[in-house]
């Protein structure tokens, strides 16, 4: 309870800073956000009135204070273009991103998992040495170039997927298999070190001398022992799989946050733009956290350092 | 050296070398501009005049990738000597030092590493505006904490061997046992960590070439001929599959580069 409690207690000077740097972010425009944002042509009495509305001509501290004060109220401004709240363009974005990034994690394990174990298994064999090459070009292979290479092969030539946009399950695994490609390299990475660890442990050989099969002993016995460094990483790696969306959401059409930020970022719209940072880094904090005290409930050793 | 150690420290020496040569020699081996445009023949399949083909303005891609090489290596080497200096200086003020000055240090470390880094590298470009150095700015800031982290790490442990205490107890100042006893038995640390370094920061560079917030239009970038290609996958795919390899091979080498430089200074393992 007390490692929960500091742990995050912890978070918040993080998260504190983390929407500090978000607030920052339109400063660093330079010269003048509202010039960039509305361009040569807009009108002095335009401009003005933009810079009221963002309360761009208060001082600083200011500013400052009433980002905050609109935080609590869950208010993140306004969209310019569509003059809609942004939380409620954020929100009707995110399950789009959610259902990617989960597709994306499961497809990792289900890929990254199996093949870290058959790796571990025939460790240093021909078997093991093909799937760490094959490890090796994953990790290597940005999702810009494997998304339109696999919508060459799979969506135009052989027409088995729809190119773009979302919609049923034939929509999400492109985008799913894309997002995961990396991941599952580096959960196959983790589980292989994971399970090589466990293997050296004594249960295993009670268990094979109890005469359970070499699957049992290995899926059952050492991966489930294995798993922690695993969770762990796929914690971690939730948050590369956030932010990844952004560019995977653009190569297929995916209406997610990601699709959002970047438009934003096109219209030059920087409130929308502050509000996806901000909510997606602190989905990242938050999961970060949530990954650590899953860890300590399920090691003790934690809790008590 | 293991065999296995030998075979990926020089399959990857060998793509990061010939990528370097390729892109150091860049005029040279390119005849064409890669400005130059033929629009007449754009969408040029791969040809013996044109090795990569012509791209939808009807400019050379191989050209266009070789000094696309340029770029992504020009960028990823500033980032990562950016980024190893301040890490290697603040890491061995919080290591050393200890006390407050870590705290604070750390604590702010914590703050910008709890931030995803793309996505603070893409935001900062975005508001910053496409420019080489911005590109290198943005990446970085997010980029440095993670060699300071190390560094702290190993300073903290390094600094309690006998050895230096030994120098401490000879009258040796701060500077000069980082420098003289502590710095090199880190190097071949930070050295993996700054290999695999080089492989996320060209991916990270080319993503965002690729979203068209990296370098100027008329910059020729791995990630921005990527972009152009995506929309001609049908009539040419020629456009998107030289730049996407050329950034495989050489992410791949910086990998393979990293694993076994790691196995070679540190056998242990």
């Amino acid at each position: 309870m007390t490692y929960l409690l500091r742990r995050l207690v912890m978070t918040l000077p993080v998260l504190f800073g983390v929407i500090t740097m978000t607030f920052l972010l339109i400063h660093f425009v330079p010269g003048d956000p509202v010039d960039i944002m509305l361009g040569d042509q807009a009108s002095a009495m335009d401009k003005q009135a933009l810079r009221q509305e963002l309360g761009l001509d208060q001082p600083l501290a200011a500013q400052y204070g009433n980002f905050w004060s609109g935080l609590l109220r869950l208010d993140l401004g306004r969209s310019m273009q569509s003059k809609r709240p942004v939380l409620e363009e954020v929100a009707e974005r995110l399950p789009a991103t959610v259902e990617l990034t989960f597709a994306a994690m499961l497809l990792a394990s289900l890929i990254g998992l199996p093949l870290g174990v058959i790796a571990a298994v025939r460790r240093r064999g021909w078997v093991d040495r093909l799937i760490l090459f094959w490890g090796w070009l994953a990790m290597s292979t940005p999702g810009f170039f494997l998304g339109p290479m696999l919508i060459l092969v799979f969506a135009i030539e052989l027409d088995l997927f729809p190119v773009s946009e979302r919609g049923g399950l034939e929509h999400l695994i492109l985008p799913a298999v894309t997002l995961a490609w990396s991941l599952s390299s580096v959960l196959m990475q983790t589980t292989r070190a994971s399970m090589i660890e466990v293997a050296k442990e004594d249960y295993l050989n009670t268990a094979r001398a109890k005469g359970a099969s070499p699957f049992r002993v290995w899926f059952k016995h050492a991966l489930g022992n294995a798993l922690m460094p695993i969770i762990t990483v796929l914690g971690l790696q939730f948050g590369a799989l956030l932010t990844g969306t952004v560019i995977i959401e653009t190569i297929y059409d995916w209406p997610g946050l990601g699709t959002l930020l970047f438009q934003g970022i096109q219209q030059r719209n920087y409130p929308l733009v502050q509000g996806c940072v901000l909510f997606t880094a602190c989905i990242y904090v938050l999961v970060n956290v949530a990954t650590d005290l899953a860890y300590a409930a399920a090691n003790p050793k934690v809790r008590l350092s | 050296m293991k065999l296995g150690t030998k075979v990926r420290l020089s399959l990857g020496g060998l793509l990061v070398g010939l990528i370097a040569v390729a892109a150091l020699f860049a005029p040279a081996l390119s005849e064409s501009d890669p400005s130059l445009m033929a629009l007449a023949q754009r969408y040029s399949p791969p040809s013996l005049a044109h090795p990569f083909g012509l791209d939808q303005n009807g400019a050379d891609v191989f050209a266009q990738v070789v000094y696309g090489a340029r770029i992504s290596l020009y960028v990823s080497v500033t980032v990562i000597a950016i980024s190893v200096s301040i890490g290697l200086i603040v890491g061995s003020i919080a290591g050393y030092k200890g006390g407050w000055a870590d705290q604070i240090l750390m604590r702010f470390i914590d703050m910008l590493y709890a931030f995803p880094g793309f996505l603070l590298a893409l935001a900062l470009v975005a508001v910053l505006g496409p420019s080489v150095n911005n590109l290198i700015l943005a990446m970085g800031v997010t980029s440095w904490t993670a060699y300071a982290r190390l560094v702290r790490g190993e300073v903290l442990h390094l600094r309690t061997r006998e050895y230096v205490m030994g120098a401490v107890a000879m009258g040796a100042g701060p500077v000069r046992i980082l420098t003289r006893h502590i710095w090199p038995n880190l190097i071949g640390l930070v050295v993996v960590q700054a290999t695999f370094g080089m492989a996320g920061t060209i991916i990270t560079e080319s993503g965002l070439s690729f979203l068209g917030l990296g370098a100027p239009p008329s910059v020729p970038t791995w990630g921005s001929l990527l972009n152009a290609g995506r929309r001609s996958l049908i009539e040419a795919p020629h456009i998107s599959l030289f730049p996407g390899l050329a950034i495989l091979c050489l992410v791949f080498g910086f990998n393979l580069l990293g694993d076994g430089l790691r196995d070679w200074l540190n056998p242990r393992r």
